[in-house]
């Protein structure tokens, strides 16, 4: 199967990189943006999604920190990939 | 003996190798080394282990010689994590808090003042509390961070052991930490390099404290 983890700063942390990117929106014309933060996107194949939360625990999320969510996709048509 | 590890990536084990060499005997201890008897002290030195993939330290927590290495800080033996050491030791668990992206996001390379904050535990034989340190930092990940309970305990067991000093922090690190250590005080990790510090030559010499903290440990059992 399937699966996305999207993993992202907390709320409090400071996102010194969604900050850099808010400022930097302004000079392109991008007005009215605003709380940008930048977190990280990881996809798997997995033959067993229930280990996804410890995998995530132990590795791909540091939880003091970031919070992550998971997205699991059994539709695997097309190319291959599923942006949603 | 004092071991220094060496992960894929390391780059700062000679510098470390050879400051504990001017205090006493040290090695070099491959990431896949398991047998760890026969030393007194592990360094965990700085660099981008496994290319700081994911997150600084997040991969090399679990090299075959961090199981070891955690065994050895739990029997009491000395463990000093420098700059990605400290990085890897808190992604292990045997320190508290993390370190994240620097607020200014840039690498920051230059001599920075330390304070020490006053902690106990075997490395504070050779250093006094309220003692300067004139340390280089060089890293892009430094921002200590713990949450704010965490951090008042920290400072109420005297943990804290380490402080950039006044305007001079330069990561954005919470109150201004730089170092800290575990509860028993045995583990200790911080973002400076005092094996950059170990020679007048290069500016300071105030590392060499610390390195002589590590190499004076009796043995752990």
């Amino acid at each position: 199967m399937r699966a996305k983890v999207l993993i992202r700063p907390k709320q409090g942390i400071l996102d010194p990189q969604g900050k850099a990117v808010e400022r930097a929106l302004p000079a392109l014309g991008f007005e009215g943006i605003s709380e940008v933060r930048v977190g990280r996107l990881v996809e798997l194949e997995t033959d067993d999604p229930a280990k996804l939360d410890s995998l995530c625990e132990q590795l791909l999320a540091n939880p003091l920190v970031e919070d992550f969510e998971i997205v699991l996709d059994e539709q695997t048509s097309g190319n291959g990939r599923s942006l949603q | 003996m004092i071991g220094v590890l060496q992960f894929p990536g390391s780059c700062d084990e000679r510098d470390a190798l050879q400051a504990c060499e001017r205090v006493g005997e040290a090695r070099l201890v491959w990431h896949q080394e398991t047998d760890l008897s026969g030393l007194d002290g592990i360094v965990v030195p700085g660099g981008f282990s496994y290319g700081d993939y994911l997150r600084a330290g997040a991969i090399a927590r679990f090299a075959p010689a961090m199981g070891a290495v955690a065994a050895f800080a739990a029997r009491g033996g000395p463990v000093l994590g420098i700059c990605n050491g400290f990085q890897v030791l808190c992604e292990a668990g045997m320190l508290p808090g993390a370190l994240l992206p620097n607020e200014g996001l840039r690498f920051v390379c230059r001599q920075i003042e330390l304070t020490v904050a006053g902690f106990g535990g075997p490395f504070a034989t050779e250093i006094e509390p309220g003692q300067r340190l004139s340390i280089p930092v060089k890293h892009m990940s430094g921002r200590y961070f713990a949450p704010e309970e965490q951090l008042d305990e920290l400072e109420s067991t005297g943990r804290v052991a380490f402080r950039y000093a006044p305007g001079q922090n330069p990561n954005g690190s919470v109150r201004d930490i730089a170092g800290v250590t575990n509860e028993a005080g045995n583990v200790l990790g911080l973002m400076p390099h005092p094996e950059h510090a170990v020679d007048p030559l290069t500016g300071s010499d105030d590392g060499l404290d610390l390195i002589r903290a590590i190499a004076r440990q009796p043995a752990a059992a």
